[in-house]
């Protein structure tokens, strides 16, 4: 017993040392006990807040969906009828294809705009903090003053601000958020003003972690500047890319603000996205069975986005 | 070009970043010279005319008169300063009681969310219970479920809790306490108090501390970054928030600034209009110009881990 205490001792500060990172140091069952105890107390907020407000919706979602629902009589289980609903209404298959084409069109823009804006702050050599402050500025407005503010730029006609910049070119005013061609283009471009400044702030952080070494290397070896863009700093920020174009996918599919404010999903149900047929069939129509019906229908969209997307942007990174 | 290559590490020394895809030799090369200048005069132009002008358009437009915004939408200095726009917008459209409801939604935001991500950081990377690692994977499993998709279920809790039979609609709660639900704060904290070295309560406790003191005094104190990080983004956010609190706070008079603008917007005033609509911007504006290192920096290392 003395020996293998001894023993222990003898190891112990090694074994500590060993296992001071990754786990916590073997404790007894009373210390264990305790922190038992203690992490349910603290984590009670967490517990509470999460419990009702996150976990159980998520589970809560999942019934629903299979559900009928008006708040008055209780809930009575319909099988696959809200989801028979729903695909026999004829907007979502148009809902579906405006919020494509809006995700589409917003990274179209959303994806080269801030990518080329950071490459060129990153290499300001004065004046970077006030670029970076410019372009995060329309982030900080709230979207929704940032939608009616550009609900009045787009205003249709020759006074419209948008349409007198245009007339300085010699071009006629265009009808913006009244005409379905043009609607939803708008909105595109007021998402990514009032969200381009986060992701050029990131890739503007991706850009510092870029060593600079390898352009000294790649310098010496006679590259020029296009060459050292090309393959070095869009290789090396290759992994901030996907991650952010999977999020920027993931959150315009999600499209709400533009076109529930801007529009209500018109003219000719041009701007009708997922998000607004949704919000439309629980607190319009009150059909909250429905309405969860096809938020499952998006998550299950979401999941299978992300899945591909991971799996091709894996396969072409191992390349 | 590998001849000068000797003059560099001196020109570089004076610079804060020695390099970026240029060096200071390309510089000196007047095609890069010309080109990047440029770009970036055209970048900066850029910058000034949408992240600069729309804000003082909309300065000049809330002490405009109507017809002068119809007859010079151009312009950026109003022809008759209409100053008293601003009162008669904040009294005509009641935006004093809008702004206080949004400080109030934003303020109780702000402290549950402090609240939920503190103790959770603290019981997950600090008391470490056994079963923290289930707790934190439910956690994280909630990043991957977005909002949007859980939007009804929620909507219909917290019409009705379960077990209690309550209703938050129309109180400030029901802005507040889902606002606490969000994992990524959680994730910051934790990973920040993971990197406090364990001696520290190690030692504590040999002195007695119970995990409470070790909290308050010890690990909290020691957090103030992260805990200014936690706190303007969920300040930053919670103002921006608009479709939770549409569905929440029906009642006009309980209603956030971004809820009731949308509203006010279709009889209003288009001067008055954007006089609130400026009075909603001045706040989260003021707040990052002041706060913007930090704000810039979080986001840089926030944004990635997202």
């Amino acid at each position: 017993m003395t020996v293998t205490t001894d023993r222990l001792r003898g190891t112990t500060p090694v074994r500590a040392a060993q296992a001071a990172r990754p786990g916590p140091p073997r404790r007894r069952s009373l210390t264990r006990r305790r922190s038992a105890i203690a992490g349910l107390v603290f984590l009670l907020p967490t517990f509470v807040v999460f419990g009702y407000f996150a976990w159980w919706p998520i589970i809560q979602s999942a019934a629903l969906a299979f559900q009928q629902t008006d708040l008055v009589t209780a809930p009575e289980w319909v099988g696959w009828n809200n989801f028979e609903v729903l695909f026999s209404d004829p907007l979502l298959p148009r809902a579906a294809v405006n919020t494509l084409w809006f995700t589409v069109l917003s990274l179209a823009i959303g994806l080269p705009v801030p990518l080329v804006c950071a490459v060129l702050i990153s290499e300001l050599r004065r004046g970077g903090t006030v670029a970076r402050v410019l372009a995060y500025l329309p982030v900080v407005i709230p979207p929704v003053v940032s939608v009616l503010l550009w609900k009045v730029f787009f205003n249709p006609g020759e006074s419209g601000v948008v349409n007198s910049l245009l007339g300085l070119v010699g071009i006629d005013p265009l009808p913006w958020l009244q005409s379905p061609g043009t609607a939803m283009p708008s909105l595109v471009i007021v998402a990514t003003w009032s969200g381009a400044g986060t992701a050029i702030l990131i890739y503007l952080a991706a850009l510092t972690g870029v060593s600079t070494e390898l352009y000294e290397a790649a310098e010496l070896d006679g590259a020029s500047v296009w060459q050292r863009i090309v393959h070095i700093t869009l290789p090396q920020m290759r992994g901030v890319i996907l991650v952010l174009l999977l999020l920027q996918i993931i959150g315009a599919i999600q499209v709400f603000t533009e076109p529930y404010v801007m529009t209500d999903g018109g003219p000719a149900n041009a701007t009708v996205t997922i998000l607004l047929m949704i919000y439309r069939y629980a607190f319009l129509f009150g059909n909250y069975g429905v309405a969860t019906a096809l938020s499952l229908l998006l998550a299950v969209v979401l999941i299978i986005v992300s899945a591909v997307y991971l799996r091709l942007t894996r396969s072409w990174s191992t390349r | 070009m590998t001849a000068t290559t000797d003059t560099r590490p001196s020109r570089a020394a004076a610079q804060p970043r020695e390099r970026g895809i240029l060096s200071p030799f390309d510089w000196r090369r007047p095609r890069i010279l010309v080109g990047w200048r440029a770009m970036h005069i055209v970048l900066l132009i850029g910058l000034v005319a949408l992240g600069a002008v729309p804000l003082l358009w909309m300065l000049r437009a809330a002490i405009s008169s109507t017809t002068d915004l119809l007859q010079h939408p151009l312009s950026l200095v109003p022809s008759p300063a209409k100053w008293e726009n601003i009162p008669d917008a904040w009294n005509l459209l009641s935006i004093g009681q809008y702004l206080g409801n949004t400080v109030v939604l934003v303020g109780g935001s702000w402290i549950v969310q402090l609240l939920v991500s503190a103790t959770a950081g603290f019981a997950l990377a600090v008391i470490r219970p056994w079963y923290g690692r289930i707790v934190y994977g439910a956690i994280l499993l909630t990043l991957f479920v977005p909002g949007t998709v859980t939007l009804i279920a929620l909507y219909l809790t917290v019409l009705d809790l379960p077990l209690l039979h309550l209703s938050l609609t129309d109180t400030p709660w029901a802005v507040w306490l889902p606002a606490g639900a969000n994992a990524f704060t959680i994730l910051l904290v934790k990973q920040f108090f993971e990197d406090i070295p364990r001696d520290l309560f190690e030692a504590a406790q040999l002195d007695g501390a119970g995990w409470f003191t070790i909290f308050w005094r010890i690990v909290l104190p020691m957090s103030r970054p992260i805990l200014a990080v936690v706190s303007l983004l969920s300040i930053m956010t919670a103002w921006k928030e608009f479709l939770w609190p549409l569905i929440v706070l029906t009642d006009p008079e309980k209603q956030p600034l971004a809820v009731a603008l949308p509203r006010l917007a279709q009889a209003t005033d288009p001067a008055y209009l954007i006089a609130g609509l400026l009075i909603a911007s001045i706040p989260p504006i003021l707040i990052f110009l002041i706060f913007q290192r930090s704000i810039v920096k979080g986001i840089g290392f926030t944004g990635l881990k997202g």
